[in-house]
């Protein structure tokens, strides 16, 4: 049967790791390559960069951090942040990434996210869905890191990338990122009950347990988690096994 | 010994190139070209293949004499090739991704969307499955039965004869994820992209 995946996610602020840890094995924390390299020997089923530097000058540099990764890491690769043209993608996935994740650009334009999945396949499209709690029930759609509203409900607009060739959701809870205190399951059961492609779960991982929420109680394909593994208090493999034995069944 | 990794514009193929080129390390010629003279020329070939089944169907006929090329060294000649994902699926005679479309025609069957169940299965069928070998194959050479491999496809090959069948998974029901008829070898999943296990796959193939 299909494995639940777990993705750690990189942040990558102008070449380095943001919040890099300290794992003994790292000769230097801030390197992206070198730490995906540790993420993919221990057992990540993906690995996922998010590339949050400000400015549109800096694209070659997260595009030579994928080359050099992709030489070394051998599971599926997804970069994101500040993709917005099909020449972006283009030099992504030249460069070795496997899937990239569309934002704000498919917000903006929801035909991008069409020309892009025509173009190179649903499969290597993912569109990243920022989401944020407005009353009972209800989300909308946030963009430029949770600052911007814009008035999107987050299930119209998940449907929307579905009808439109995204070929998976990695749906963040704009409450919950950053918190430690869990994903926002109501959010990624509405989503996911919505929708017939995998959704990826997003924002507020602190607890193995909050990725068995995610996975059990929220219906998403894949659980996503940034700092659990950056700080090293848990590996992936503790992940992994944790969800075995709470038969979740998980790529070993 | 030169390997051959078809480039006919059908996506993105940086990852078969790094997997391929890792698992060579310089004994084995890698090359990456739609060329037909180094096609005919090299020992084996990789068809790779990402988007739908027409769009690759219809990049490799846009290419002069590549299809005529690819026939004579798989089918005529008989020497080893590997198709992976759409490049396995095109051995049908015929896919129904986008439109009906007539594909290479190697190994008798079809390429159809993969049955769901209204919905109860999410597609694409994206992430690690197990594979079950149904027979021994040169390229699953210690390779454990229900080993993980990385999976992303909507749509499954149906091969008439079932004895080419060198491997299933199960998603929605048992879907064939991997065929070896003679000289041809296709894996549905991407062993590019499948960790150790993968370019053990790869290595297999490689020293075929």
């Amino acid at each position: 049967m299909l494995k639940n995946r777990i993705i750690p996610c990189l942040d990558v602020k102008d070449g380095r790791v943001v919040k890099g840890i300290n794992f003994v094995e790292l000769k230097d924390a801030g390197d992206p390559v070198e730490q995906a390299k540790i993420y993919s020997d221990g057992g990540a089923d993906e690995i996922c960069f998010l590339d949050i530097t400000a400015s549109n000058e800096n694209r070659e540099t997260i595009t030579d951090i994928v080359r050099k990764t992709a030489k070394e890491c051998f599971v599926p690769l997804t970069v994101g942040g500040g993709v917005r043209t099909i020449q972006n993608i283009t030099d992504l996935l030249l460069a070795g990434a496997d899937k990239v994740s569309i934002n704000t650009s498919a917000v903006k334009n929801v035909d991008f996210v069409k020309e892009a999945s025509k173009k190179f396949g649903s499969q290597c499209i993912v569109v990243a869905i920022d989401a944020k709690k407005v009353s009972d029930n209800k989300w909308e759609v946030f963009t430029h890191g949770g600052r911007n509203k814009t008035g999107i409900d987050a299930v119209e607009f998940a449907k929307k990338v579905e009808e439109n060739g995204a070929g998976e959701i990695l749906l963040t809870s704009m409450d919950k990122d950053g918190t430690k205190s869990g994903y926002d399951v109501d959010l990624l059961k509405t989503i996911t009950n919505n929708t017939n492609i995998p959704v990826i779960a997003s924002g507020g991982v602190g607890t193995l347990d909050h990725l068995y929420d995610g996975i059990v109680k929220g219906g998403a394909s894949a659980v996503l988690a940034a700092s659990i593994f950056h700080y090293g208090e848990y590996k992936i493999k503790d992940a992994k096994e944790y969800l075995n034995s709470k038969n979740v069944s998980v790529r070993l | 010994m030169n390997v051959t990794i078809v480039d006919y514009q059908s996506g993105n193929i940086s990852s078969v190139i790094n997997s391929f080129t890792e698992v060579a390390k310089g004994k084995v010629n890698i090359e990456v070209t739609s060329d037909i003279k180094k096609i005919k020329s090299s020992d084996k070939i990789v068809l790779p293949g990402q988007g739908s089944f027409k769009s690759c169907v219809d990049s490799l006929n846009s290419i002069n004499g590549l299809v005529n090329t690819l026939k004579e060294f798989a089918i005529t000649n008989k020497k080893p090739l590997l198709g992976i994902c759409v490049g396995l699926q095109m051995f049908a005679d015929i896919g129904y991704e986008e439109a009906e479309t007539r594909g290479l025609g190697w190994i008798t069957g079809k390429v159809s969307k993969i049955d769901n169940q209204k919905g109860k299965f999410k597609l694409p069928h994206i992430g690690w499955n197990e594979i079950e070998i149904q027979k021994e194959s040169k390229i699953f050479k210690d390779i454990k039965n229900k080993s993980h491999m990385y999976f992303v496809h909507s749509y499954e090959f149906i091969p008439e004869d079932k004895a080419v069948i060198s491997a299933i998974t199960d998603y929605s029901s048992k879907i064939v994820c991997a065929v070896e008829k003679d000289n041809l070898f296709g894996t549905q999943f991407h062993p590019e992209k499948s960790d150790k296990i993968g370019l053990k796959i790869i290595d297999n193939f490689l020293k075929l």
